[in-house]
């Protein structure tokens, strides 16, 4: 557990980063720390390593205020990941991995042997370990970092905007691998984001800092989407909100119809036999895409007829899911698939709308978020990762 | 006149090749005796300089302190040489008396060594200052002291500046030991000033030429412990085996990337 107790952060020319913030972290949780620049979140959580000292106020590591550790022997316990990685080029990658144990006193050997298992923990080849940061893309430079911070294994996970800096397909693929990371591991993370798909999607808690170094709001994701305290925090939560919030109600029978299928190698019928769009699956019933039947009859179904535009829905997953099957189904049929992605039927639109609107008021605001608390991290991200199938 | 430029290569090189030049006489001093002398005329001024200039350029470039004196030691640069070694002469060769030869070697290991130092000051404090303030942030955050912090990551990532500014330094001093002659000193501007005074021309281009070629040799090996001294991660000198696994595994990661992106739609 993390706990600010009124810490502020005044600068000497007076500019005040962080005002009185009292919040606590809790243990095993992702807390993300979230808002525009300039809000104080890096300065916050730079003060829970005394990278940054603050002015009043202390920080609570369990029960022991931070200030009473000396500062190295303090980060050493915390680990400690940013932007850019901040790897030492001079060193190879399974030395980079090593660093806080070697500085613990591990030998070498054993420091070297572990890293290597860390490696392979945040998905990267042991065939790495031997080259230099340079030679790493920042997706795999940005994985090492997170090894690097996990090396000594410490309770207490420290991230400044780890995922920025990559480009939007891998930084859902680090998001995603780091959420798996973290149902293994329950390590106690604060996160700092300026972006709030990316604090739903990770946090459990989220902290809504305004500029100034104002706590707005802390509050588990369903509920900032749900509830937002003032209207900062509804701006900055911004458009789709709703939308978003179907992310978060999960768990339901989305009703689903039996829906004709062509297996891909096969003959596309005549377009009289079938609809308009006909669904391809491969030999196992995992659905790979759409065939439009007036273009396509009497040909093989390959790869090339296919349309990808549609994604799928997972019986159980979230509405949002289901919801965006239907939207972006070109038959406006949503694909529903169960958990080993095999094709159960589809949905109509309605039905789904029809799901929806028996939810009690806007999702999540019916005061049961009490429930959600501990999960709603990691549901939010079965959800992401649900809607992606193995290939 | 016409062919005054080929002989006169053709002298310098006869002048190079004769033995007795390279062993002496019994009046004169050879060129491996010379060479001997010059060397240790640089070494020395260069192991004080960079004693003297890499723990300071490392201690300002890491506090962020006193960049000043790196201007400081740069202005000190344009003081003539020859015109300080004559003045330090004066001061301090009166102290001594007899056969030694202190009283010019002292003032020409200044001047040297007053050369040498702003070039490894300038460069080992660029090279620290240059190092990612993401990798020192970094380095803090695990838990390095300050100390280590230098040692094990700003020293080792400033390396190739520190190198250079002594390569530098090392090339200047090559060319400006020739003023130790001037003093009645060795050194191989014994046989420029020679030379020059003797109307001996080739005595006096085969010197110019030993010094440029041994200015080369120098550079040669510096560049050689450079290579060995400097992390390939910071020169960016992979071996090509490594290239080649990476080629195959950036595949790799491409194609886990095209699989995860394909396995979202349909």
């Amino acid at each position: 557990m993390i706990r600010f107790d009124n810490v502020t952060k005044r600068y000497p020319d007076g500019t005040v980063a962080v005002d009185s913030l009292d919040l606590t972290a809790e243990t095993g949780k992702i807390t993300v720390f979230v808002g525009p620049s300039g809000c104080g979140k890096t300065t916050s959580l730079r003060m829970i390593n005394r990278m940054i000292e603050p002015t009043q106020g202390s920080i609570w590591l369990d029960d022991r205020d931070t200030s009473t550790i000396a500062t190295h022997e303090l980060r050493r316990r915390i680990g400690y990941v940013i932007q850019h990685a901040g790897l030492f080029p001079h060193r190879t990658i399974v030395d980079n991995v090593a660093t806080v144990p070697l500085l613990l006193g591990t030998d070498r050997k054993k420091a070297r042997s572990d890293a290597m298992d860390l490696l392979e923990r945040v998905g990267l080849d042991r065939g790495f370990a031997k080259r230099y940061p340079a030679q790493l893309s920042g997706g795999q430079q940005q994985r090492v970092g997170v090894a690097r911070a996990l090396a000594a294994d410490p309770p207490v996970m420290l991230m400044d905007e780890p995922f920025s800096a990559v480009d939007p397909v891998v930084r859902e693929q680090l998001q995603d691998e780091f959420l798996r990371l973290q149902d293994d591991l329950g390590k106690t993370i604060v996160f700092v984001t300026h972006d709030i798909d990316e604090a739903i999607k990770l946090g459990d808690r989220i902290a809504v800092l305004r500029v100034g170094g104002h706590l707005a709001q802390l509050a588990t994701p369903a509920d900032l989407l749900a509830r937002p305290a003032d209207a900062f925090v509804a701006g900055f939560v911004g458009r789709d909100r709703g939308y978003r919030a179907l992310g978060f109600s999960e768990g339901h029978e989305l009703p689903h119809h039996e829906e004709p299928t062509v297996r891909m190698g096969e003959t596309a019928p005549a377009a009289s036999e079938a609809a308009e769009w006909l669904l391809a699956v491969d030999g196992e019933a995992h659905p790979q895409g759409w065939i439009n039947v007036e273009q396509t009859a009497g040909r093989e179904v390959t790869e090339e007829l296919l349309y990808r535009g549609g994604t799928l829905a997972t019986q159980g997953g979230s509405l949002r899911a289901a919801l965006d099957a239907c939207l972006s189904s070109p038959s406006g049929r949503g694909v529903v698939v169960d958990e080993n992605h095999r094709l159960l039927g589809s949905a109509q639109l309605d039905e789904v709308v029809q799901l929806i609107k028996s939810e009690p008021g806007p999702a999540g605001a019916d005061g049961d978020t009490g429930t959600g608390t501990g999960t709603q991290g990691t549901s939010g991200a079965t959800a992401a990762v649900l809607q992606k199938g193995p290939a | 006149m016409a062919t005054g430029g080929p002989r006169m290569i053709g002298n310098v090189i006869t002048w190079l090749n004769d033995p007795s030049h390279w062993r002496g006489t019994g009046t004169t001093d050879g060129i491996v005796t010379q060479l001997e002398r010059h060397i240790s005329y640089v070494g020395i001024a260069l192991l004080i300089a960079m004693l003297i200039a890499v723990p300071l350029g490392l201690l300002i470039g890491h506090t962020g302190r006193g960049g000043s004196a790196v201007s400081l030691a740069n202005a000190i640069r344009s003081i003539p040489s020859i015109g300080l070694l004559i003045l330090l002469v004066v001061i301090i060769s009166p102290h001594f008396h007899g056969r030694t030869q202190a009283g010019f070697i002292i003032p020409t290991e200044i001047v040297l060594m007053l050369l040498a130092v702003p070039p490894i000051l300038a460069g080992t404090y660029a090279g620290v200052e240059n190092v990612d303030p993401a990798v020192r942030d970094a380095a803090y955050g695990m838990g390095m002291k300050g100390g280590q912090v230098l040692l094990k990551v700003e020293l080792p990532n400033s390396l190739p500046l520190v190198i250079s500014g002594v390569r530098s330094a090392a090339l200047q001093l090559i060319a400006t030991a020739t003023i130790a002659s001037f003093v009645p000193l060795g050194g191989l501007g014994r046989f420029i000033y020679d030379g020059l005074a003797q109307r001996d021309f080739p005595q006096m281009i085969g010197g110019g030429v030993l010094v440029a070629l041994l200015a080369l040799l120098v550079d040669l090996l510096l560049a050689a412990i450079q290579r060995i001294l400097v992390s390939p991660g910071v020169s960016g000198r992979f071996s090509k085996r490594a290239d080649r696994r990476r080629g195959a595994a950036g595949e790799a990661d491409s194609r886990v990337a095209a699989v995860d992106e394909a396995g979202v739609t349909v």
